[in-house]
């Protein structure tokens, strides 16, 4: 349509193309809604990606509101890069800033984690022992990976003198899992790759890094002495079939072993041998390299307090909100944003991008006494790197629906170097922006 | 991508070069911007003979800009895949070619100066 008037009308072009350059002129000024006058007492699980981005903007909403930030952290984490780093494309510090630049002046930022949480009570217990009463409650935690379910591993093996990689759990742990890549693919063996049994944030990234890793082996002349095996224990190498089977090809054509329904049980760092669980029996495979990705659940005061599903994820403990509101299905004073939510989809900081304005709105429009419209339709997105220079910009709902951005632009199952500097230049900008609530 | 703003084109480019490179390539370019408007002025006249040169010049500053661009995003020629991506790599080449083009007219007018046009 917009296309059609495009071509129809050189006049109406031009007006178009002026009304975007003003826009672009204004930009960073997004339309300023009245504020809202409220004494409510909003608290704030968690100063990551989600919490910090709805403390900004309900800041930014909200006047008169008691706005509570509890988090235990000193620094906040960019986690999208630790897989550029675990690449040997940045360093540690590329994703590591103080988790207190991004908060709202406004508010009051407590250093502590939560201890107990009530629901019923409206009441949290701070690891220091402070009581917090709240009015509202956003759970913005994130979630725990859990190193103690591989038996035999500890983050302290990580590293090249081992070949141990474990880029998910800091953003040193990242380089270091580079260190030993850099190492396994100049020296050659066997790289052992996959994902874990419980739902995971970012579920592309243990496909990138076996990609990248890959493409790091040829660019050094030394693929022929890598092998590469991709293991999952579900029966897929994602979850959405259309992306799963394009990730299936460039696995076969780029000679990477994969293995469904294997799943890590335990390391032998001496031995250097990883022992799965397999459908007919229990396989014990050799290594040179092996990249360890925990399982994730809920942080434990969480999955204590009667937030979580009692009849899904029970073993992980994600809490229990409407699919479309993020609102809580028992208690509607509760809300979730981003990895936290038992959720089909999203465990991905674009998620977050799009949980953002549906709980402000659900928030800020209860509050003023109106009933909030917007709803998440499960949108995740993920530059699927496929070689350094090279990504997959997919995007796709809880339908498992391709949703591209940039339709008849950007194609999403091909592997183009726009997708690329979208995930190793923009998305951090983007990200940056989203913190401060201004995207 | 939504609420895609100045502010974040701006974050996006900051993020690619680096703060203080970014920040310091604006400067060289809207400083050789303003010394062309100053001969372009001083002159009173386009000099052909010095636009001649200058166009002569062009291919070396796309070549230039797309190697740089190439450098500092970690990627190389053989990442290019579909039409999109000729198509920014384009983009990339014609603003090196037009901003060394505008360079190397400006330099030709200061160390020429305008009698030797004439």
């Amino acid at each position: 349509m917009e296309f059609d008037k495009l071509t129809a009308s050189r006049r109406g072009f031009l007006g178009l193309a002026g009304a975007g350059g003003a826009a672009l002129a204004l930009g960073g000024a997004p339309a300023e809604a009245a504020k809202v006058r409220t004494n409510a007492r909003i608290l704030i699980l968690g100063a990551g990606a989600g919490g910090a981005a709805i403390a900004n903007r309900l800041s930014d909403r909200l006047e008169g509101a008691q706005i509570t930030v509890l988090d235990g952290k000193q620094e906040h984490w960019y986690q999208p890069g630790f897989t550029l780093i675990a690449a040997g494309l940045r360093p540690a510090s590329y994703s590591k800033s103080s988790i207190t630049g991004w908060l709202p002046r406004d508010i009051t930022f407590i250093n502590e984690y939560a201890a107990e949480l009530d629901p019923e009570a409206n009441r949290v217990v701070t690891t220091g022992g402070q009581r917090i009463d709240y009015d509202y409650l956003i759970v913005s935690t994130g979630v725990v990976l859990d190193w103690d379910a591989i038996e035999g591993f500890d983050l302290s093996m990580v590293g090249p003198e081992t070949g141990i990689g474990a880029q998910y759990a800091s953003p040193e742990h990242a380089a270091k899992t580079w260190a030993a890549i850099d190492r396994f693919t100049s020296e050659g063996g066997v790289g052992l790759f996959g994902r874990p049994e419980t739902e995971m944030k970012c579920a592309g990234a243990p496909v990138k890094i076996t990609f990248l890793a890959e493409d790091i082996a040829n660019t050094k002349g030394n693929r022929d002495k890598c092998e590469f095996i991709y293991t999952t224990p579900g029966g897929a190498l994602f979850g959405v079939p259309v992306i799963h089977h394009r990730v299936r090809q460039i696995m076969d054509e780029r000679d990477i072993t994969y293995n469904y329904r294997w799943k890590l049980l335990s390391i032998d760092a001496q031995a250097k041998t990883a022992t799965f669980d397999t459908p007919e029996f229990i396989e014990t495979v050799e290594w040179d390299f092996i990249n360890v990705i925990a399982p994730q659940r809920a942080p434990q005061v969480i999955r204590d307090s009667g937030l979580s599903w009692a009849d899904r994820w029970t073993d992980e403990g994600w809490i229990e909100v409407d699919m479309q509101t993020l609102r809580h299905a028992r208690y509607p004073n509760v809300f979730g944003i981003g990895d936290i939510n038992g959720v089909p989809k999203g465990k991905t900081a674009a998620s977050v991008k799009w949980h953002l304005p549906v709980v402000e709105d659900h928030l800020v429009s209860e509050i003023a006494g109106r009933e909030g419209t917007r709803l998440f339709d499960g949108y995740t997105s993920c530059p699927l790197i496929t070689r350094v220079g090279r990504a997959m910009l997919v995007e796709f709902d809880y339908q498992d629906n391709l949703v591209p951005s940039f339709p008849g632009l950007i194609a999403p199952l091909e592997e183009l170097w726009i997708s690329w500097l979208m995930k190793e230049v923009a998305l951090k900008a983007t990200y940056n922006a989203m913190l401060r609530g201004r995207a | 991508m939504e609420d895609f703003s100045l502010m974040t084109l701006l974050a996006v480019f900051e993020e690619m070069f680096g703060r203080g490179l970014f920040w310091a390539m604006v400067a060289v370019a809207v400083a050789i911007t303003l010394a062309w408007v100053y001969v372009l002025i001083r002159d009173r006249a386009m000099s052909m003979r010095k636009f001649l040169l200058a166009q002569l010049s062009m291919p070396v500053g796309g070549i230039a800009a797309v190697w740089f661009v190439l450098l500092i995003t970690n990627s190389g020629l053989r990442d290019i895949g579909g039409p999109i991506d000729w198509i920014v790599l384009l983009g990339v080449f014609v603003a090196g070619a037009i901003g060394f083009a505008i360079l190397v007219y400006v330099v030709q007018s200061f160390v020429r100066g305008k009698a030797a046009d004439s």
